[in-house]
């Protein structure tokens, strides 16, 4: 039994090099509260460097309310309350001086895509220009590589100037990644990227996150346990405000659960 | 058969007869229908009225180069009446243009401050604030260009009369921007807020956010709520009549006194002979302001509606 654990322990670290790498993101005992209302209780987990951290949980669990807690986006609603502590590259993001520099390096994309009322090119530049970037030609490069890594250039390179509202839903959620990967962020966050866009190109955006997870980390907020599994080199699994389970993707599904509602949830028991 | 009609009534004369319900129904109808369309009713009434007062100086004594071109105003010199309504138009487009530049930074101040930065008691307030303040009668902010504006241009400006173009413009401006700030600010509004949360989200500061998005997101109803605003100058009369100094004039400075045409209208419409070429000059003049103040609204209509579709 003893032997097992640490062949467990071992096995971890082969199965999963993120647990070797150092925390991106440490949060402790984080508590949500809209009015007097918890969404979202006693969360403790770490996120690593360049891994691919999924959330699973059904609707109401309180994964956007997490993820808004991150890049300080509970300023919008006034009546949202954060307790804990939310430590981003080490720093609280509760008492930064500045959010707006840690806003610009976390990249977000919605659950619907939002183009902002811009053309294409303005849309991915945006970021660049706030960052205090001019010169047309750099631009260009920036525009042009992000929305080639969002899988979007060739589609779209001939019409740049057009309005990106006029794009499809699918394209649209590219460009908004390519947005995010303008602001060249530490960290990317999806939350449920995928519920607008057909399939095709849910398998081709799922394949530009992979390759980004060499140079950012990333957290996958979703309601397909199937993408997770696919994505995710770990998951936490939310349910009606808590955090019932964090571990290795493939345990959940496969190996040890440490919550029986874990392995129903992902059978599809229910939710 | 008391079981299939229990309440034992005709299963078939209902329908071949009209109730009471029925002739309320329509005549209610009736009245909604033409409370409806008396607005057209009326706009096409009043049009009809002021071209009719004023055709018969548009047939016999109208010369257009005269009305549009020329500066002089005299129509009750005996000899050789001038019907110019130049300096008029220049008097009215001065004071509305000074207006604008005094209206558009209030108005869009404030409705970026409403819209955007006031939150909860604050905006609410502000906005109940805004509203009666678009509800002052003109004729009391006449009164303060009369009393107030007037000793305290001459005082900063050391001019002898404080009646002019500045005082006029002010005032107007100080009126149109309630109004332009409402129409602005419903503008701003109707920016969906998840334009402000993807901008945000890239680490865009409040200002950068209403620069780069909402303003842009915006324009077409701020354009709405200028072009109202120029169409309210246009249109005013009484504080214009008592703050621009009434003297016929195309203004070389800020401190000329001018005359605007509804003040004109206004001012000399009941020293007339009813159907004399003077009183249907005036007509004339208001069939002019008719069709500028309808172009202008129309416009802002057609601008404010081109954005709710877009």
């Amino acid at each position: 039994m003893v032997d097992m654990n640490v062949n467990l322990a071992a096995a971890d670290k082969i199965v999963d090099p993120a647990f070797a790498a150092p925390v991106k993101l440490g949060v402790s005992d984080l508590t949500i509260r809209y009015g007097g209302t918890a969404a979202l209780s006693g969360v403790n987990l770490e996120v690593r460097e360049h891994e691919i951290f999924g959330i699973i949980g059904p609707a109401n669990a309180g994964k956007t309310s997490f993820l808004k807690t991150l890049n300080r986006m509970d300023t919008f609603n006034t009546n949202m309350s954060v307790e804990g502590e939310i430590l981003f590259n080490g720093l609280n993001v509760q008492n930064l001086k500045n959010i707006y520099a840690l806003r610009s390096r976390i990249g977000v994309v919605f659950p619907l895509p939002v183009g902002l009322p811009l053309t294409i090119y303005e849309n991915v530049a945006l970021s660049p220009r706030l960052r205090g970037i001019k010169r047309k030609s750099e631009l260009d490069v920036i525009v042009e590589r992000c929305l080639s890594r969002a899988a979007l250039w060739d589609e779209v390179k001939d019409r740049l100037n057009s309005l990106g509202s006029l794009l499809s839903g699918g394209q649209q959620q590219r460009l908004t990644i390519a947005r995010a990967l303008s602001q060249e962020p530490d960290l990317l966050m999806l939350d449920e990227f995928s519920i607008a866009v057909d399939p095709v190109t849910t398998m081709r955006i799922e394949d530009v996150l992979k390759e980004l997870k060499h140079d950012m980390t990333i957290i996958l907020v979703t309601n397909l346990v199937q993408q997770a599994r696919r994505l995710a080199d770990r998951t936490a699994f939310f349910l009606e405000g808590e955090c019932v389970e964090v571990g290795i993707t493939e345990d959940l599904f496969t190996g040890e659960v440490k919550d029986q509602r874990t392995r129903d949830y992902v059978e599809g028991k229910f939710g | 058969m008391s079981v299939i009609n229990p309440l034992n009534r005709s299963m078939t004369t209902d329908f071949d007869s009209r109730n009471m319900d029925w002739y309320i129904d329509k005549f209610v109808q009736f009245i909604v229908f033409v409370a409806g369309i008396s607005a057209i009713i009326f706009i096409i009434g009043i049009f009809i009225f002021i071209t009719m007062e004023g055709f018969g100086f548009l047939l016999e004594d109208f010369s257009f180069r005269e009305f549009f071109f020329s500066p002089f105003w005299e129509p009750s010199d005996e000899d050789a009446p001038e019907y110019g309504i130049l300096a008029l138009v220049a008097g009215t487009a001065s004071v509305t243009g000074l207006a604008m530049i005094v209206a558009i930074p209030f108005s869009l101040g404030a409705a970026i401050f409403i819209g955007e930065f006031a939150s909860g008691k604050m905006r609410e307030y502000l906005k109940v604030l805004v509203e009666l303040l678009a509800a002052i009668p003109s004729v009391v902010w006449g009164f303060i260009g009369l009393s107030i504006m007037n000793p305290l241009i001459i005082d900063l400006f050391d001019v002898p009369v404080g009646l002019n173009v500045l005082n006029a413009g002010i005032i107007l401006g100080l009126m149109a921007a309630p109004i332009m700030t409402s129409i602005a600010e419903d503008a701003l509004k109707a920016v969906p807020d998840r334009y402000r949360e993807a901008a945000e989200a890239l680490g865009a500061t409040r200002w950068q956010v209403i620069f780069k998005t909402v303003l842009p997101a915006a324009k077409n109803g701020l354009l709405g709520a200028v072009l109202l605003g120029v169409g309210r100058g246009f249109g005013e009369t009484m504080a214009v009549l008592m703050a621009t100094g009434h003297a016929v004039n195309i203004p070389g400075s800020l401190f000329d006194p001018v005359r605007a045409l509804t003040a004109t209208i206004a001012a000399e419409l009941g020293e007339t002979a009813v159907g004399s070429p003077h009183y249907q000059a005036l007509f004339t003049i208001g069939i002019f302001l008719f069709i500028i103040t309808f172009i202008i609204n129309l416009t802002a209509d057609l601008i404010v509606r081109g954005i709710r579709k877009g």
